[in-house]
C-alpha cells in the first residue's frame, strides 16, 4: 500500500446497502465513512465486525476486513481480534435486539474489561429484520407482532446500562443529525477504551415516526448536552442525563480515562517475558517440563 | 537397605514386588492427592512406569475421596482392578474400600477413627497405626490432624524402602513455597511416618524391583497439564474459556502460561463469548483454543457451526464428565461423542480426535493445532475426566524439533484472491493483510460464493457443503490404518477410543495369556474415521466395541453406534456402562465373554 494514497470514501464503499429506503442506517454509514476519511488509517488495519440484524449487515457495506458474525456475540469476537490484534482499528456495529437482549451480558462484560474498540448501536426500538418483534427497546405500548395489545415489559435504558457496565466513552445522537453523529464518531474512536455510541436510527417500516420528538424538522427538540454544565467525567451526573424523559439528552454522557485491557494484558506480557528473559517457545516448554520431573 | 529407618528384624520377610497398587481413602480435605502425586513423580524420578487414579467429590471441600497409585517396574497400563495395599483414614473409607483389597492385601488403617476391624479375617492384614494422634503429637502445636498426609507418605516410604532423599527433596519443592512453617511442619510430619516402628505391628517389608534402568528421569503430570503443554507447543497464543470441572485446570495453566509467550488467554463471562472470543483471535490469524465440559461445549454449538461454514480453525478441548446436564461433574464418561461430532445445527463437518493416555493428551493437542490450521475448521478433542486428573510418567517430547514460533500471515493478498476456492482448501486473509485489488474479504455466516460473498442460490449451498464434507473425507483418506494390538484375523476384536486404552490392552494381553484370540484396535480419529476399519474388521468372528456410554434406544454405545451406520455390519457390537468409573480390565473381560457366549 502506498504510503501516500489517501484514504477515501470511494475506497471504503462496498456493495449497496440492502435497507429499505429511508432507513436511519444509510446515514451512520454515510457518517462513518467520512469520519474515516478524515482519520486516515490504514486501509488495511480497519476491522469491521456485527452479529445479526438489519443493522448488522453494516460490514458487507464498508470495504474493509469484516465480520458477519452469529446474533448477539459480536462484542466478544471483536474483544478477540482487538486483544489478539492491538494494530488493528476494530469497530463492532448492531442493533437493540442484538445488543441490549440477546448480548445485552456481554456489553456488560466488553464494558467493565474496558477493551479498547468502538461500538455502534443503531437503535431503532423494534425488530425490523424479523419483522415487527417488540425489542428491549420498545416502550411500554408499542404495539407489535408478540404484543398485539401493547408492549407490557419495562424498556431498559441504554445509557444506563452503558455507564453502569463500566464503558469508559457513552454518548448518544440521532441518525438525522449527521454532523454531530460525525463528531461523536470521531471521539469515540479517538477514545482509548471501550467507546459506545447509541444511535436512535428510525426504521421507517416498522416504527416510522418514533424519532421525530427528536428531530428538529419534524418539530422535535435535538437537545445537545452543553459540556460546560455536565462534567462528563462525573458518572451520577451521567445517570441523571440518563434518567430525562424521552427525547432526553444528546451527546457525550459520560467519559474516564481508565486502563484498558488491552494494556494491562501486555503489561503482564511485558513483565512477564522480562522475567524470562524474552526466552523462545522452545526454552520456555522445556522449563515447564523441567518442573514435573 | 540402608534407607530403612526400622530395620527388619530376622524373623521379618522382605517381599519382592513386580508391582503395587496403593489406594489410599480418606476425605478430599486431607490431601491424599498429594501423597499420590509425590508417589507418582518418585516413580518418574527412578525409571519406573507409573499411573495413577484418581476421585474426587464434586464438592468444594469434605466428602470422600481416594487416590489410587500403581507403580510398576514395566509397562503400566492400568490404575489396576483391585489394590495390594490399601490406606484407610475414617471408619466410611474402610467400610467401602476394603472390598477393593486383593486377598493377601495389607490394610493400614487409622487406628482413632477405624474401629478395630474383625482381626480373624486372614485374608487381610491389618495394620492398625494411630496416624491422626501421632502426627499432631509430632507436628504439635496448632496444626491438628494437617500433616497427617505427608506421616502416611513418609510411613510409605518406609514400608517400600523408596529413596527418601528424592522424597525429603520432592517435599521440599513443594511446600518450600509455602513458607518456613509450612516446610517444617511437612519434614516433622514425613520423618515421624518414616521412624514409626512399623516393625512392632506388620512383619513384612516390601521392595518394589527396579525395571531396566533406562538412564532417563521421566517427566509426571496429569493429563490436563500435558494437553495445556501440547497446545503451547502447537503455536496456541490466544484463547478464551470459562470455568468448568474438569476443564478448569488447563484455562489457568493457560491463563498464567500464556503471557510469557506474548499471548493473551481470556476468562470469559460465559461459555458463548468463550468461543467466539477465541473465534475472534482465530479470524485474526492466529492459532487459537477454547475448551469446556459437556454442558459448555453444548453452549458452544451454534458458534461452533459459524466456525465450519466461515471455515476458521479453532481447536476446542472438551474434558467429558458424566451427563446428561450436570449430571456427574467429578466422573469420567464417554458421552459427548455424539455430541463432538453432530451436535450443531446444520450439516456441520467438523474434525474430532482423542487421546489414548496422559502422554498422548500432549501429542494429541499438537495435531489439533496442526488439523485445524490445515483444514481450516474447528477440532474438538475429546478427552476425559480420568485421563484430565491422573497422573502418568512419560518420556519428556523432544521439545526442539516440535516447536515452531508461529507467525502472524500478514502478506498482501493478490487481486484474484478467493478464500473459498470450489477446488481447494481455504485459506482466510487475516485482517491487516492488504489486499492488492482493493477489495476486503468479509468472513460470514451466510452461505456465501468463493469471494466469500453471500449467496442464496440453491445450487452454490449444495456446492459449499459438498466442498466442506469433501475437505473433513480428505483428511479421512490419509489417515494410516490404525495398528492392531495383538493378531491381524482371530476371534474377537476389541475396539475403544479414549482413556479406554490402557485396560482394553491389559484386558487383551491377559486373554492372549490364556490362550484367546482377541485383539484391540484403538481409535485416535473420531471424525472422519480411517477409511481402513471394514477390512480391518472382516478378519474377526467378533467386533466389540468398549465405551463408557449409554447402549442408547437400539443397544448400541455411540462410537458403535457410528460403526454400525457406516459399516452396516451386524457382528459390531458394544459394551457400555455409566458408573462413573474407569473400566477395570477383568470387567472388560467379562463383558466380552457374555457377548461372545
Amino acid at each position: 500500500m502506498s504510503e501516500t494514497k489517501k484514504l477515501t470514501k470511494k475506497d471504503l464503499t462496498a456493495d449497496h446497502p440492502t435497507w429499505c429506503p429511508g432507513c436511519g442506517d444509510f446515514a451512520v454509514l454515510a457518517a462513518f465513512y467520512k469520519v474515516l476519511e478524515k482519520l486516515q488509517f490504514p486501509h488495511e488495519k480497519i476491522c469491521t465486525i456485527a452479529g445479526i440484524g438489519c443493522s448488522s449487515r453494516f460490514p458487507y457495506f464498508v470495504n474493509s476486513h469484516g465480520v458477519h458474525f452469529i446474533h448477539g456475540r459480536a462484542l466478544p469476537f471483536a474483544t478477540g481480534v482487538s486483544l489478539s490484534r492491538p494494530d488493528l482499528h476494530v469497530f463492532a456495529f448492531g442493533g437493540d435486539g442484538d445488543g441490549y437482549s440477546i448480548g445485552g451480558n456481554h456489553l456488560d462484560h466488553a464494558a467493565r474489561k474496558n477493551v479498547n474498540l468502538t461500538y455502534v448501536v443503531m437503535d431503532n426500538f423494534v425488530y425490523g429484520l424479523t419483522k415487527k418483534q417488540t425489542s428491549p427497546t420498545s416502550p411500554e405500548g408499542f404495539k407489535s407482532k408478540t404484543d398485539p395489545t401493547g408492549a407490557i415489559d419495562r424498556p431498559i435504558n441504554p445509557m444506563k446500562k452503558l455507564v453502569y457496565g463500566g464503558a469508559t466513552f457513552v454518548a448518544r445522537t440521532h441518525a438525522t443529525q449527521v454532523k454531530h453523529m460525525m463528531q461523536v464518531f470521531e471521539r469515540a474512536i479517538l477514545h482509548p477504551g471501550f467507546s459506545v455510541v447509541e444511535v436512535l436510527s428510525e426504521c421507517v417500516v416498522f416504527y416510522p415516526g418514533i424519532f421525530d420528538d427528536g428531530n428538529p424538522r419534524k418539530g422535535g427538540e435535538f437537545d445537545i448536552i452543553d459540556e460546560e454544565e455536565h462534567d462528563v467525567t462525573d458518572e451520577n451526573a451521567a445517570y441523571q442525563i440518563a434518567t430525562l424523559q424521552y427525547p432526553g439528552k444528546f451527546g457525550v454522557f459520560f467519559e474516564e480515562d481508565r486502563p484498558t485491557k488491552n494494556d494491562l494484558e501486555q503489561k503482564w506480557i511485558d513483565d512477564s517475558q522480562q522475567k524470562t528473559g524474552g526466552a523462545g517457545a522452545a526454552d520456555l516448554l522445556k522449563d515447564r517440563f523441567a518442573a514435573f520431573k | 537397605m540402608s534407607n530403612t529407618a526400622a530395620p527388619a528384624s530376622s524373623d521379618h520377610s522382605l517381599i519382592e514386588l513386580q508391582d503395587a497398587v496403593i489406594r489410599f481413602a480418606g476425605n478430599s480435605q486431607d490431601g491424599i492427592q498429594t501423597i499420590g502425586a509425590f508417589l507418582a513423580k518418585l516413580a518418574g524420578r527412578s525409571e519406573r512406569e507409573v499411573m495413577t487414579y484418581m476421585t474426587i467429590p464434586s464438592t468444594i471441600s469434605g466428602g470422600p475421596s481416594i487416590f489410587q497409585v500403581h507403580l510398576g517396574s514395566g509397562e503400566v497400563l492400568s490404575p489396576g482392578d483391585e489394590s495390594d495395599f490399601l490406606v484407610a483414614f475414617y471408619q466410611h473409607s474402610y467400610e467401602n474400600h476394603i472390598s477393593s483389597l486383593k486377598k493377601g492385601g495389607v490394610c493400614i488403617y487409622d487406628s482413632d477413627h477405624v474401629d478395630e476391624p474383625d482381626l480373624e479375617n486372614k485374608d487381610i492384614v491389618h495394620v492398625g497405626i494411630p496416624i491422626t494422634s501421632t502426627t499432631v503429637e509430632a507436628i504439635g502445636g496448632s496444626a491438628r490432624d494437617r500433616g497427617k498426609n505427608i506421616f502416611v507418605l513418609g510411613l510409605v516410604a518406609q514400608l517400600f524402602q523408596l529413596k527418601k532423599e528424592k522424597l525429603v527433596s520432592l517435599v521440599e519443592r513443594q511446600f518450600g513455597r509455602k513458607g518456613e512453617g509450612v516446610l517444617r511442619n511437612a519434614m516433622v510430619a514425613f520423618d515421624a511416618g518414616f521412624a514409626y516402628p512399623i516393625g512392632d505391628v506388620l512383619n513384612m517389608a516390601f521392595n518394589l524391583k527396579s525395571g531396566e534402568a533406562t538412564g532417563e528421569e521421566k517427566v509426571t503430570m496429569d493429563g490436563n497439564t500435558a494437553m495445556t503443554l501440547g497446545l503451547l507447543a502447537g503455536g496456541v497464543r490466544f484463547g478464551a474459556g470459562y470455568p468448568i470441572t474438569p476443564w478448569s485446570t488447563i484455562m489457568e495453566q493457560l491463563r498464567s502460561e500464556l503471557p510469557k509467550y506474548g499471548g493473551v488467554f481470556v476468562q470469559a463471562e460465559d461459555e458463548l463469548a468463550a468461543v467466539s472470543i477465541a473465534l475472534g483471535c482465530a479470524y485474526s490469524g492466529h492459532t487459537s483454543v477454547t475448551g469446556s465440559s459437556g454442558p459448555g461445549l453444548s453452549l458452544k454449538m451454534e458458534a461452533l457451526s459459524y466456525a465450519t461454514m466461515a471455515e476458521l480453525p479453532l481447536i476446542v478441548i472438551n474434558v467429558q464428565r458424566g451427563g446428561p446436564s450436570t449430571g456427574l461433574p467429578t466422573s469420567v464418561e464417554q458421552s459427548d461423542l455424539m455430541q463432538a461430532i453432530y451436535g450443531s445445527h446444520g450439516d456441520c463437518p467438523r474434525i474430532v480426535i482423542a487421546p489414548k493416555d496422559v502422554e498422548d493428551c500432549f501429542y494429541v493437542a499438537v495435531e489439533a493445532c496442526e488439523l485445524a490450521k490445515e483444514y481450516s475448521c474447528p477440532v474438538i478433542v475429546l478427552t476425559d475426566q480420568a485421563l484430565a486428573t491422573r497422573i502418568e510418567a512419560f518420556t519428556e517430547p523432544d521439545l526442539e524439533s516440535l516447536v515452531e514460533e508461529p507467525e502472524l500471515d500478514q502478506e498482501i493478498r493478490a487481486e484474484d484472491f478467493k478464500p473459498y476456492p470450489l477446488d481447494g482448501l481455504t485459506r482466510h486473509a487475516p485482517p491487516g493483510a492488504p489486499m492488492e485489488g482493493g477489495k476486503y474479504p468479509v468472513v460470514t455466516g451466510l452461505e456465501h460464493d468463493e469471494w466469500g460473498h453471500p449467496s442464496g442460490n440453491p445450487t452454490m449451498h449444495a456446492r459449499m457443503n459438498a466442498r466442506r464434507r469433501e475437505k473433513i473425507k480428505s483428511l479421512g483418506d490419509k489417515l494410516p490404518a490404525p495398528e492392531i494390538f495383538g493378531d491381524e484375523e482371530g476371534d474377537v476384536l476389541v475396539v475403544g477410543w479414549g482413556s479406554t486404552w490402557g485396560p482394553i490392552r491389559e484386558a487383551v494381553i491377559r486373554a492372549r495369556e490364556n490362550g484367546k484370540a482377541y485383539s484391540a484396535l484403538h481409535l485416535r480419529h473420531m471424525n472422519p474415521l480411517p477409511n481402513s476399519l471394514a477390512e480391518q474388521f472382516k478378519k474377526f468372528s467378533h467386533v466389540i466395541v468398549v465405551e463408557m456410554n449409554d447402549e442408547g434406544l437400539y443397544g448400541s454405545g455411540q462410537l458403535a453406534t457410528l460403526l454400525r451406520a457406516r459399516y452396516c455390519d451386524p457382528r459390531i457390537q458394544s459394551t457400555c456402562k455409566t458408573d462413573g468409573l474407569t473400566y477395570r480390565v477383568q470387567d472388560i473381560l467379562d463383558r466380552i465373554d457374555a457377548i461372545t457366549g
